[in-house]
C-alpha cells in the first residue's frame, strides 16, 4: 500500500481543518451581529484563533519542506499530480494569507491584536480607515477562495477514496497504520 | 494663530519670559489647539478615543492658584471612540445617554501648588448625571503667549453608569478610564469671553 504521511502532518492536517473550519463559521456569524459585549468576546476569539492557526500553518510550511510527503500514486495522469501540487501549495499560501490579512486590518481598524488578551502584536500599519475597509474585502475574498479551494479539495479526496479507490484519502487518516 | 500674530513680537516674548515675575491671568481655553482624549482597556486591548468639542472657562494665575477657578462643558455627542459604530453605540442609553445628558462638566474646587510648574486640581466631574469628586496632577509649561495645561486622571466607568446593561460587566471593557487633557491656555484681554469650537 501507499505510504502514510508521518504523524505530525497528520496532526497538523485535520487540528487545523477543524480550526480553520470553526474560525471561518464564526467569522461569518460575527460579522453581522449587533455590537454587544459578546461581538467583542467573539471577534477577539476570532482574533486569537486566527493568529494561532497562522503559528500552526508556518511550523507546518516547515515540516513540509523538511520532509517528503509520500509520493502521489503511479497511476496518477501527470496533469492531475501537477494540479494536485498546485492546489497544495495554494492551501499554504492562503493559510498564511488569511490570517495575516486579518492581523493588518485589524492594525488599519486601529485595533491592536492581544495574542489571547496577553501578547501585543505589532501593528505593520498605521490606523487608516480606507485600508481598513480594503484589507476586510481581501480578508473575506481570500476566505472565499479557501472555501472553493477546500471544496476541490474534499471533492478530489473522495475522489481518490471512491472513484480510484488508490489510498491517497487513508494515507492522511490517523489510526492504524498498514 | 492670528491672534498671536497681530500682537507685536516684542510683547509675545515679554509675557513668556516675564511669567513668573509678573502676575498673569490665564483667561481662556484655546479649544482648537487643546485635546481632551481617554485610553481604556477591551479584553486586554488598549483603546484611545477623544471628545473634540468642549469649552472651558478658566481664572489662571500660577502665581495665585489658591484663587484659581476652571470649569469645562464636554460636548458628549463630540466622542471618537475610533469607529463609526463605536461612537454611535456610546450615544446610547447604556453608554453616556447623550441626548438626555448632552454634557460631561467639570469644575475645579480647588487647585492646590506641589511645587515647580506641578499643581493637584481637584474637582467635581459630572456624568451622565451622577457626581464624583476627581483629582488631577498638571503641569504648567509656558508655550508662546499662552501656556499648555497637562495632566491625566482616571475614572471609574461604573461610577458614571457609563456601560450599563450587558456592558456592565467590566470582564469586556475594563472599568477604569484613563483622562488626558492638554489645554491652551491664554490671555485674553476681552476676559470673560467663553470660546469653544
Ligand atoms: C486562518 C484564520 C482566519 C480565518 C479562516 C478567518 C476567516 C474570516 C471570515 C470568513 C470572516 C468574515 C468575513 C466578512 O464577513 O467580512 C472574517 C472576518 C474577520 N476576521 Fe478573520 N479569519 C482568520 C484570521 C483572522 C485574524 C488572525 C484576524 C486578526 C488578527 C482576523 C480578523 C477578522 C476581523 C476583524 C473580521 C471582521 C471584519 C468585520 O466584520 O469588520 N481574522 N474572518
Amino acid at each position: 500500500m501507499n505510504a502514510r504521511y508521518s504523524t505530525p502532518s497528520i496532526g497538523l492536517h485535520w487540528l487545523m481543518a477543524l480550526g480553520l473550519g470553526g474560525t471561518l463559521a464564526l467569522g461569518f456569524y460575527m460579522h453581522d451581529l449587533p455590537l454587544s459585549p459578546g461581538k467583542l468576546q467573539l471577534y477577539s476569539w476570532h482574533k486569537w484563533a486566527g493568529v494561532t492557526l497562522f503559528l500552526l500553518a508556518v511550523l507546518r510550511l516547515l515540516w513540509r519542506l523538511t520532509h517528503r510527503p509520500p509520493a502521489l500514486p503511479l497511476a496518477m495522469p501527470a496533469l492531475l499530480k501537477q494540479a494536485a501540487h498546485a492546489m497544495h501549495w495554494l492551501l499554504y499560501a492562503l493559510m498564511l494569507a488569511i490570517p495575516f490579512s486579518g492581523w493588518l486590518m485589524s492594525s488599519a481598524k486601529g485595533f491592536t491584536t492581544v495574542w489571547f488578551g496577553l501578547l501585543p502584536l505589532p501593528d505593520l500599519v498605521g490606523k487608516d480607515v480606507d485600508l481598513g475597509n480594503r484589507l476586510q474585502t481581501l480578508h473575506l475574498g481570500l476566505n472565499v477562495a479557501l472555501l472553493i479551494l477546500v471544496a476541490g479539495h474534499v471533492a478530489a479526496a473522495i475522489k481518490h477514496h471512491f472513484i480510484d479507490r488508490d489510498g491517497v484519502l487513508a494515507s492522511m487518516l490517523p489510526g492504524r497504520s498498514h | 494663530m492670528s491672534r498671536s500674530l497681530s500682537l507685536p513680537v516684542a510683547a509675545l516674548i515679554g509675557i513668556a519670559f516675564a511669567l513668573p515675575a509678573h502676575a498673569v491671568e490665564f483667561n481662556t481655553i484655546d479649544a482648537a489647539k487643546s485635546q481632551l482624549g481617554f485610553s481604556y482597556q477591551q479584553m486586554g486591548v488598549k483603546m484611545d478615543g477623544q471628545f473634540g468639542r468642549f469649552a472651558a472657562r478658566l481664572k489662571f494665575d500660577p502665581a495665585k492658584p489658591a484663587a484659581a477657578q476652571a470649569s469645562f462643558d464636554v460636548q458628549i455627542a463630540s466622542v471618537d471612540a475610533g469607529s463609526p459604530d463605536a461612537n454611535k453605540e456610546l450615544a446610547g442609553k447604556d453608554w453616556f445617554d447623550s441626548t438626555r445628558h448632552p454634557l460631561a462638566q467639570f469644575v475645579a474646587t480647588r487647585i492646590a501648588p506641589l511645587g515647580g510648574n506641578r499643581y493637584q486640581a481637584n474637582g467635581q466631574l459630572t456624568i451622565k448625571g451622577r457626581t464624583r469628586e476627581v483629582s488631577a496632577p498638571v503641569t504648567f509649561t509656558p508655550s508662546g503667549n499662552g501656556a499648555v495645561l497637562e495632566g491625566s486622571f482616571s475614572i471609574q466607568r461604573s461610577d458614571f453608569a457609563i456601560g450599563e446593561g450587558a456592558w456592565a460587566d467590566v470582564g469586556i471593557v475594563a472599568n477604569p478610564i484613563q483622562i488626558r487633557f492638554k489645554l491652551l491656555a491664554e490671555v485674553d484681554k476681552a476676559a470673560g469671553k467663553i470660546p469653544g469650537k
